[in-house]
Order: structure tokens, then sequence, then C-alpha cells
């Protein structure tokens, strides 16, 4: 069998993958808004920012220092997690006592400066960034090809993602920032330091978007719009999963990503589109999200 | 004491207006009245009723998009065409603002920026709207068939009419007794509700209010400048309308005018000169209005005037 439904299954299965792979981004970057909305109480606007400097800064290290793609994986979510870290402790932490919509506007307005710095030194145009030589080609898995660098990236994100859920459901640290999201107070009354953790994490959830951006740069043009443009979609990702559970997150990012691959395939016009209209029709069934609970 | 101030100040403004374009460029004026009125309109939701609609700049985009079309394409008289595009962002703004409504606070922002993200993809991809090319040379008519609006002094004031008139209904509908209800869903909305308020409801017609006032500005924008781009509708616009909200003072009646002033000529000034570090210099005034600067310029301004006056009294 080669169709299903009249389209041929190398196309089916392509768009598929390419689906996995824009699911992976946007399950790593709406577990990252998660755990910050949780601790923080911020929608973090300059999430998609912090997607593109990762990209950038591992251009940046290859084009000028000669760092490679590996050095990259590890250095540059670290750079970002340290800039979040500043962040937090120059502006965000004055915050927390505001409406929500304070923070919200303020990582809006941190992420136009940083896509505003990157657009005035770089241009709008993209940037190539080669894939590295150990994961260039395709494995012939007989139906189908399989480019190794999209596996890759879905292998590396789903790993991440899993141990971020294992090391917030099951382990001691992840009990204490469960009790500290919880009630911050009483959690501190227990001579845990909740500052402390609000800021690492806040540091850990740009970190990731910076890890994602890495994973991006070879997959994509590395680019000062590709932040901005994928934000809005993993807001719509929020929406519909609710922002209550970790393991929420990382399924609604994955299978909405599948959902957009099999629109292009079937009706290309929507694929732009669909995740919108997925986040229309969860908001009439379950306003609450999939995930989520009404508060 | 301090109302009668209060209405010579706007009635100064008034008539610096009405003389403005004798020494003004009008075009740049009939710009920053187009956006006033749009922040104005932003401000209602955000200022009044607490609600951050991050995707505003659809209503103003949808407004000029139809106008547009109407004047362009199928000849409409302008006073029609005006009408339309108002009237096409409060049908979006229904629908949108029905589907928003379900959601509180954050979300509530979240879901619109992403409905109007959704609104400006079908806009790219639409024909009705010239996708990327946008509409160019939109004639602008005459004002029932007597005034040629061609004449930027008479579109001037045309603008000003219309301007001056949707301030003075926003201004009756912050203090009429529905307005009032909004403030109170604003401070406390539980509290409305446990007082017999179906809160769902004033929030809907306060969103479908602020988008048809968006609309108008859209609408109006397009008979200014005679062209319409997926810029009005891009989210860009949407951060611009809430950042001279922010500047000027939320909930405030005229701090919008304020901060859209302000935003305006600082982008007219800067756009020659330093390019596109301007994104960098507005998320800058974001960043510094969010931490130091909250109540906006007029809010502040206010507020020193208070107790400056406070002071007296007590001496």
């Amino acid at each position: 069998m080669t169709e299903i439904f009249g389209i041929p299954i190398q196309a089916l299965m392509g768009q598929l993958m390419l689906g996995l792979v824009n699911g992976s981004f946007y399950a790593m970057l709406s577990l990252g808004l998660a755990v910050i909305f949780g601790m923080l109480n911020i929608i973090n606007f300059a999430h998609g920012a912090m997607y593109m400097a990762g990209a950038f800064f591992a251009w940046m290290g290859l084009t000028y220092w000669g760092i490679g793609y590996w050095w990259s994986l590890i250095l540059v979510p670290l750079t970002v997690g340290v800039v979040g870290v500043i962040i937090e402790r120059t502006m965000l932490q004055w915050l927390y006592q505001l409406d929500h919509l304070y923070g919200l506007l303020l990582t809006f307005g941190l992420a136009l400066m940083i896509e505003g710095a990157f657009r005035y030194f770089y241009g709008s145009s993209g940037l190539p960034y080669s894939i590295p030589e150990e994961l260039t080609g395709a494995i012939n898995l007989g139906f189908m090809f399989l480019p190794k660098y999209r596996a890759w990236v879905v292998v590396v994100s789903l790993v991440v993602c899993l141990a971020t859920w294992f090391v917030i459901e099951k382990t001691k640290l992840g009990a204490y920032l469960r009790a500290a999201t919880e009630n911050p107070r009483l959690t501190q009354a227990f001579g845990i330091n909740v500052p402390l953790m609000v800021m690492l994490t806040y540091g850990f959830g740009v970190a990731l978007a910076g890890l994602g951006g890495v994973l991006a740069a070879p997959a994509y043009a590395v680019s000062p719009l590709m932040g901005s443009n994928l934000i809005i979609v993993v807001f719509a990702v929020v929406v519909i999963g609710g922002m209550g559970s970790i393991m929420g997150s990382i399924l609604t990012g994955l299978s909405l990503g599948v959902i957009e691959g099999l629109t292009k395939v079937f009706y290309a016009e929507a694929s732009n589109t669909v995740v919108f209209v997925v986040m229309v029709i969860v908001l009439m069934i379950r306003p609450a999200g999939l995930f989520g609970k009404e508060k | 004491m301090t109302m009668p101030k209060i209405h010579f100040g706007y009635l100064g403004l008034f008539v610096a207006l009405l003389f403005a374009p004798f020494f003004v460029y009008p075009v740049l004026v009939m710009k920053v009245m187009c956006f006033a009125l749009f922040a104005c309109a932003f401000n209602l939701l955000l200022g009044y009723t607490g609600l951050l609609s991050f995707g505003h700049a659809v209503f103003l985009g949808t407004g000029a998009y139809v106008t547009g079309h109407v004047l362009k394409e199928w000849g409409w008289p302008t006073e029609l065409g005006l009408l339309a595009g108002t009237l096409s962002a409060s049908v979006l703004g229904l629908l949108i603002g029905a589907l928003a409504i379900r959601r509180q606070g954050i979300y509530f922002a979240m879901v619109t920026l992403a409905l109007a993200q959704m609104v400006y993809f079908l806009f790219v991809q639409s024909t009705f709207t010239g996708g990327e090319d946008g509409l160019q040379g939109i004639p602008r008519g005459t004002l029932l068939g007597v005034v040629d609006l061609a004449d930027d002094q008479s579109l001037y004031y045309l603008v000003l009419a219309i301007c001056v008139g949707a301030f003075w209904l926003i201004h009756r509908t912050i203090h009429s007794p529905f307005g009032q209800i909004l403030k109170a869903v604003r401070e406390n909305e539980a509290r409305v509700v446990s007082l017999g308020f179906d809160v769902a409801k004033y929030k809907l017609v306060a969103f479908v209010l602020s988008a048809t006032l968006a609309g108008l500005a859209g609408a109006t924008k397009v008979l200014v400048f005679k062209f319409a781009t997926l810029t009005d509708a891009h989210w860009h616009a949407s951060g611009e309308v809430v950042l001279m909200t922010l500047l000027g003072g939320m909930g405030t009646a005229f701090g919008p005018v304020v901060g859209a002033g302000v935003i305006i000529s600082l982008q007219s000034e800067l756009a020659d000169k330093v390019g596109s570090l301007v994104t960098v210099i507005m998320g800058g005034i974001f960043v510094v209005c969010v931490l130091a600067f909250r109540r906006g310029i007029v809010g502040e301004a206010s507020a020193l005037y208070q107790r400056i006056a406070g002071t007296k009294d007590i001496h």
C-alpha cells in the first residue's frame, strides 16, 4: 500500500514527521511557560525572544568563535538561563505583588527590545546554520526516508520534557517546587528558600526556550522573527491545554504539531490557522482547557 | 471643584485642534487623532473593565480593509464606507468577544492575541485585502456629495468631528450606570456576580463597543492615508495601542490621547534616524512604564496635582 486517502504514504509520513518536529518545539516552549507561570504567576511573553536568542547565540558561537553545535547545545541554554536570572532579579521580582497583566506587559516590552536589537544588527532575512555532520542524511525505514536531524530533535525534546516532568512530579526538589507553587509563604516558613527557587525556575524555563532555539537553528533559518511567530501559536497551545499539568503541556504541544502537519497534507491553506481553530473549538466545549482546572 | 477645570482643558484642546491645520501638517495631526481614538477605545476595555485585549489591531485592520474595499472596488459613498468598516469591526468584535470572555485574566489576553493572529492569517491569504500588497489608492470621495474630501483641510474637520463624537460617546459610557458596573467588574468581578449582574453580558457589550470604535478609527485612518495594509492588523499594532494606553495612563479619560500623541510623534521623529531601533525604544518605554510609571503621564500628573492641591488646603 503506497497511498492513504489518495495521498502518497511518503508525503504523509514526511509531513507527520515535520509536524512532530514542530510539536516538539511547541511542547518545550509551552512546558517552560507553564513552569514559569506556576511559580511566578507571569506569562512570559519574552519566551519566543529567548528561543530566538538561543538560535542566534548558537549561530554567533559558530560564526565568531568556532563553537560547534554540540558545545552550543550545553553552553547556549546556560547563557540564556543566566540572562533569565538577571532579568528575574532586576525586573520581574518587583512585579509579583501586582496584577498578572504587568508581568505580561513587561515581558512583552523585553521581547520587543530583544527582537528589535537582533533585527537591527542582523536584518530580517534568515541566516543559515548547517546540520552537524553526525546528523546529516536520512535513514531508510522501508516505507519512508527519515531525516536524521528531525528524528534527533524529536528524541532530544522528548527526553528533556520527560526529564522535566520526572523532576517536578517525582523528586524531592520537585515536591518543594510544587509546594512553593501551591503556597509560597507556608513553604518559606518551612525553611525553603522560595525566592531562590523562583529565580532558578525562571532561569530554567527560559533555558528550555534557549535549548529549543539551538535545536531549531539547523532545522529552520535563524531569523529575528522566528520567536514572535512561534510564541503566538504556543499561546494558543497553552490555552488549549491549560497550564495546570506538565504532562498536559507536553501532550498538547506534540499533538497540535501533528494536527498541523496533517492539515498541511490534506488542506494546506488552513495549516497556518488550524491550531487557532482547535483553540476556538476547545473554548466552546471546554473553556478551562483540556487539562486545566477552572479557578 | 476640579470638574470645571477639566472641562476647560477639553475646551482649550478643542480650540487648539480647530486651528491646528493652519500651523501643523494636518495629516500628522489626523494620524494622531485616529490612534488616539483607537487607544481610547482600547482603554474602555483595559482601563475601565480590566480586560487586556492583546489583539485589538485586528479591529483597526478590519475597519480599514472593509472601508477601503467598498470605497475602492465597489464605489460606495464615503459615509456608507465608514459605516460598513465600523459595523464589520462590531460583528468581528461580537464573535471574538463571545469566545474570549469565556476565559479570565491572563488567558483572556492570550485568547484575543491568538484569535487576532488567526484573522491576520486570513487577511494575508484573502483576495479581499489584496494580501501582501494591501489596498492602494483608495478614493476619499465627498461628504454628502458636497464637500470634496481630497482636500486635507476639509478631511481634517471630518476626522476631528468623528473623534470628538467618539470621545464624547466614550465619556458618556464611562459615566453612565453601565460604566459604573464595568468599573465594578474591574475592581471585583465576583462581587458584581453576587449582586446579581450578568457579568458576561456587560463584558461582551464593552468588548463590542470597544471593537466598534477601534473599527471606526481604522475606517477613518483609511480616508487619511488612502491605503490599508497588513501593518494595521499585525500584533505589533496591538502592542502599540497597549503601550499608548499604558504610557498615557490606563483608566484615565485623557491618558490614551496623550499616549497616542507621544508615541506617534516619537515614531515619526525617530523613524528616519534610527530605523528598526524604534522597536527597541518602544520596548524600553514598555519596561520603564511597567517598572516605575504604572499610572502613566496623566495618572502621575493628576496625582501630583492632587498632592499639591491637598497640601495647600492644609496650610
